[in-house]
């Protein structure tokens, strides 16, 4: 399997004013092309500036990212721009992609076809429900026509209902486009629900201190008796890591 | 930065789904009573015999005289060469408003010199600028004109600047992860984001036009052209205090007219970016 994204040795090291924080230490991740991965720790692990490094929004302090497709992103709130339209939201990505203009409102619309939206096109963000307003940002991210995946906790501020919704919808849109995917979540379960393979990352500074690889068939459920143990398991195990810890539950 | 100006307007409260005739009248009927109340308090001073009636004259009066004075070619040419001189000038602070309020947000050096410059210039009363603007370009045209803009580019520009300040950092970062480059990032997401708050400078700017105008008009009197200033200016030299009235309420009533245009379009703005609570 060819490697899509390949991390070496990364440190990444904040100065500020009031001193000097260390983000992450010495973190080694491969990705392989086609692979779902979910990165879980407490908040302040590192993760999203882990993903940052990935989406080259920042450089690293030291260490070695290979990438080897495009990158999209996609945050926790969905970031809508609040003055264009679902489409519009989409049309945007598609333009800053190239895209000629005479082709940007029908690919659109196809895009929010995908994440069932098609009759929702025409509503501002402020008019959609959260999970919408996430179904947008995918099409959006989908609109990037990137090969790579990077989420960040993009399903953190959604009813348990909707998530389970929207797990189902990425997992399948992932499938059928051979979509490579490092998802960060705080949520155990969710890790385990959506990752062939689950990374867990301490705090302070961020690094990684264990891998496992998810051997359940697809499609997982959430809150069945198998995905709870195996996220119980990684908590024990995370937790064992980092003893102050008490963020990393459910 | 940007001081805004308060809105103190209240609107008259509609049901969701009111027919256009309740709307309109919900709109007009505060309206009116603030009309009624200005004309029966006016018309009890003029009662009182505080003053002889050639000097404040009664509502009746001036509105007698608002109707003959509508009818005169002088009068809408004063109208004219007013409201040319307003839209003129704010036309050109619109445009070096925003360029300067642009480079200033962008530009870390520029902003630290000239940003307080701005604010300095918008706290300046800006009749203080017309002995000058007499002494350098005489009486005519220009020195009008320039001091309207310099009355009016300074809001424009803060408004510019407080808006750009304001863009959410996650838009920013957002709009480079989908790609785009400095140009693509200022016309697509930081100017559409910056928007409202350019708006309300522009509104700002504009009712600082008006009075530097209006100021203006009264110090920088050019004989062959009637204007609404000058207008004031004769009639208080006639003592024709009903005409002086008559002049200070189409000045008061343009004002607001263009007042509820700036409220209108902020407020439909508003509402598409789901800003407003209703």
């Amino acid at each position: 399997m060819t490697e899509a994204v390949s991390i070496k040795n990364v440190g990444m090291i904040f100065r500020s004013t009031s001193g000097e924080t260390e983000a992450l230490r010495d973190v080694n991740l491969s990705v392989n092309d086609g692979e779902f991965v979910t990165v879980v720790g407490a908040s302040g692990c590192g993760k999203s500036t882990l993903l940052n490094l990935i989406a080259g929004l920042d450089r690293s302090s030291s260490g070695e990212i290979t990438v080897g497709h495009k990158t999209a992103l996609m945050f926790q709130d969905a970031t809508l721009l609040p003055w264009l339209t679902a489409r519009g939201n989409v049309e945007l990505a598609l333009k800053l992609n190239g895209v000629p203009k005479n082709q940007r409102r029908k690919r659109a619309q196809e895009l929010l076809d995908v994440v069932r939206l098609g009759e929702w096109v025409d509503k501002r963000p402020h008019e959609l429900s959260g999970g919408m307003r996430q179904r947008v940002a995918l099409a959006r991210c989908l609109a990037q026509d990137a090969r790579i995946v990077l989420m960040d906790e993009p399903l953190g501020a959604l009813d348990a209902m909707t998530r389970d919704h929207l797990h189902d919808e990425i997992e399948a849109l992932v499938k059928e486009r051979g979509l490579t995917v490092i998802f960060v979540t705080h949520n155990m379960r969710e890790a385990v629900r959506l990752g062939d393979r689950v990374i867990l990352m301490g705090s302070h500074p961020g690094r990684i201190v264990h891998e496992q690889l998810v051997e359940l068939p697809h499609p997982r459920v959430m809150d069945s008796a198998e995905v709870a143990t195996r996220a119980a398991d990684l908590t024990t195990r995370l937790k064992a890591q980092q003893p102050q810890l008490l963020g990393a539950d459910s | 930065m940007t001081v805004l100006t308060p809105n103190v307007e209240v609107q008259a409260s509609v049901a969701r789904g009111a027919s256009v005739g309740v709307r309109i009248w919900a709109w007009w009927w505060p309206k009116l009573l603030a009309i009624v109340i200005v004309l029966a308090f006016w018309q009890v001073i003029y009662w009182s015999g505080w003053r002889p009636p050639y000097v404040f004259p009664s509502p009746l009066e001036v509105l007698q005289e608002l109707g003959t004075m509508i009818g005169t070619e002088r009068f809408w040419s004063a109208l004219w060469t007013t409201l040319t001189r307003a839209l003129m000038g704010f036309g050109i602070a619109l445009i070096i408003g925003t360029l300067v309020g642009i480079l200033v947000a962008r530009i870390a050096p520029l902003r630290l010199a000239i940003g307080s410059l701005i604010t300095g210039l918008q706290t300046m009363p800006s009749i203080a600028w017309f002995p000058f603007a007499i002494l350098v370009f005489g009486i005519n045209e220009q020195a009008i004109l320039f001091v309207v803009v310099l009355g009016a580019a300074p809001s424009i520009a803060n408004g510019v600047i407080s808006g750009i300040d304001q863009v959410p950092p996650a838009f920013t970062r957002l709009g480079r992860v989908l790609g785009a480059g400095p140009i693509a990032l200022y016309r697509d997401v930081v100017l559409p984001a910056a928007l409202p708050s350019y708006v309300s400078g522009l509104n700002q700017g504009w009712a600082f036009a008006w009075r530097s105008l209006m100021a203006g008009e009264l110090l920088v009197i050019i004989a062959t052209k009637p204007s609404l200033g000058a207008q004031l200016e004769f009639a208080r030299q006639f003592s024709a205090a009903p005409l002086l009235l008559a002049t200070m309420l189409v000045i008061l009533i343009l004002g607001m007219v263009v007042d509820s245009l700036f409220a209108t379009f902020s407020k439909k703005m508003r509402t598409k970016r789901g800003l407003t609570l209703d």
